[in-house]
């Protein structure tokens, strides 16, 4: 205590001297010197194993001029009808797995609570999240390519197990801090284990499960436009396709129309969560 | 609280309205032949042989994805730092990149609305487009490697940490702003003493959430050709060395394992 007062003391007079200055971030001197030394370490070992080709930089150069030069013109028309056709199933995709991974992420979530589940089944949930949580989409799309063939289904199952890991994670950890007060209540009343989920937790955990499925609509949609790159349908396949036949006129208007669906997405989906709380 | 009378003069209480309910049985009904459709769409360019055959195909999958070739693992660690340099230094330059951006795009230190409305569109173009059609597009204009993926990864943490940044800057007190600039602060004073000790935290924590999944999206750039562990990973499916590519997936399973421990301990440390 009196260390700090004398502290206190001592940057009170520096203040008065005009020579004030404010506290550091990290308050250990050596741990500070320590976390700079290692980043600078790290940089030079990192930067040192980057191999940069500069004369095939210099010369894609022309090529971004190019990408610029398309996005200031780009061509809705001459690709118009597989545009359409990808939109068409990236989007059907993104509906279509969001519904399903939310129907699914539902029950391994309430799995995945400590407090309302026991520890074996609590396990097996968090194990389902670990695992798809880690891999990205597109892993996961080669994976269901080969099983299911090439298409949107693929795609769809990829997206929707996306999902699962990502609803059952969030939904799991806003049952694990609810208000547990209401739970008692409701048991006190004698209510079954259903009753308890349909009139404790569940309008608890409801306002922010629908913001989230928004979300993830969002997400979804973004991912969409990837997947298609390992076969899985959508636009990303489109988008692919355009960028090797050089066609970049093309690829500026897919991805502008993806820009412009993603914030109307992110538009409404904002309106919907307000309106839910 | 709609409440309607029974015949002999009861009230009766009800949830909701008539109209109410006939309202959300319509929505309903739209929402699932929306889903309905949906899925016609999907099932008309799904080949439903292959699907029937999908049961067949993953047993097999798994018999020659198990045992993994250990050994093979001795050719990925040079892959994998690559993977680590792309998300980390992609990460660091996204940083230093959305940093002055966050603070164009917060209301409360644009310097013009206008301004304002440029950083936001940088914020959200970068948001929607996915690291992977980034790499893509830089690998047609800087060539296949590293580089192209650690630009890729900073270009799409731009939008992110931008946005959660720029959150943050304007859920801030206005009373130490207010008080420094009553000093007869400048601009610049007033931001680095009123504004950045505010958000620092948040700062930190937003920056290393953001690299702990830009490790798990370096992973697959090298599918397009942007360098690290999904070069290796391509390479391997396509000569169908289905025992290599299991062994890619337990170390990307590990690696993610241990950056997401990592960033949550500092994430906890710092708020």
């Amino acid at each position: 205590m009196s260390e700090q007062a004398e502290m206190l003391a001592a940057r009170q007079q520096a203040a008065h001297r005009g020579e004030w200055q404010r506290l550091p971030l990290i308050e250990s001197p050596r741990l500070r010197w320590g976390i700079v030394f290692g980043v600078l370490v790290y940089l030079v070992l990192a930067l040192a194993s980057v191999e940069v080709d500069w004369e095939r930089v210099a010369e894609g150069a022309g090529r971004a001029v190019n990408f610029l030069g398309a996005f200031m013109q780009p061509d809705f028309v001459s690709r118009y009808d597989d545009i359409v056709a990808g939109l068409l199933e990236s989007l059907t995709m993104t509906l279509t797995s969001t519904v399903i991974g939310v129907l699914l992420a539902i029950p391994v979530g309430l799995g995945g609570a400590r407090n309302i589940a026991p520890l074996p089944i609590y396990t097996a949930c968090r194990a389902i999240i670990a695992v798809s949580r880690t891999f990205q989409e597109v892993i996961i799309a080669i994976l269901f390519v080969v099983m299911f063939g090439f298409g949107p289904f693929a795609g769809m199952i990829t997206l929707a197990f996306a999902t699962i890991g990502f609803m059952a994670k969030l939904l799991a950890e806003d049952i694990e801090d609810l208000d547990w007060r209401q739970v008692e209540a409701v048991r006190a009343t004698g209510a079954s284990w259903w009753q308890t989920m349909n009139h404790a937790i569940q309008p608890q955990v409801m306002p922010r499960l629908i913001g989230l499925s928004m979300y993830r609509l969002d997400i979804n949609f973004r991912e969409s436009s990837v997947i298609g790159i390992v076969g899985a349908g959508g636009i990303g396949a489109t988008l692919n396709t355009s960028l090797s036949r050089y066609e970049y006129d093309t690829s500026a208007a897919i991805l502008l129309v993806i820009i412009a669906i993603v914030l109307l997405c992110e538009y409404s989906s904002s309106h919907v969560r307000r309106w839910t709380q | 609280m709609p409440v309607s009378t029974s015949p002999l003069g009861q009230p009766i209480w009800r949830r909701r309205t008539t109209r109410a309910q006939w309202l959300q049985y319509l929505a309903w009904l739209a929402g699932g032949s929306l889903f309905l459709l949906c899925w016609k769409l999907i099932s008309d360019n799904t080949m439903w042989v292959f699907v029937e055959d999908a049961g067949r195909q993953g047993a097999d999958l798994i018999s020659r994805m198990t045992p993994p070739e250990w050994g093979y693992a001795n050719v990925l660690w040079k892959p994998m730092w690559d993977t680590l340099n792309i998300a980390t230094l992609g990460t660091a330059l996204g940083i230093i990149m959305a940093f002055p951006v966050a603070f164009l795009a917060a209301r409360n230190t644009t310097p013009h609305p206008l301004i304002r409305s440029a950083a936001l569109v940088v914020i959200v173009s970068s948001r929607s487009i996915n690291s992977l059609i980034w790499a893509m597009l830089l690998v047609t204009i800087l060539g296949p490697g590293v580089l192209a993926g650690i630009i890729a990864i900073a270009l799409r943490s731009i939008g992110f940490v931008g946005k959660l940044l720029y959150e943050a800057i304007e859920e801030i007190h206005p009373t130490p702003v207010e008080a420094i600039s009553a000093t007869g602060a400048s601009r610049m004073q007033v931001m680095n003493y009123g504004v950045l000790p505010q958000v620092m935290p948040a700062f930190a924590g937003i920056s290393v959430y953001r690299w702990d999944i830009n490790i798990r999206e370096s992973t697959v750039l090298g599918l397009v050709g942007a360098g690290g562990i999904g070069l290796q990973l391509n390479a391997s499916i396509n000569s169908l060395a289905w025992d290599q590519v299991s062994v890619i997936f337990v170390m990307i399973f590990a690696t993610v394992l241990v950056s997401e421990g990592i960033s949550a301990r500092v994430r906890h440390a710092i708020i």
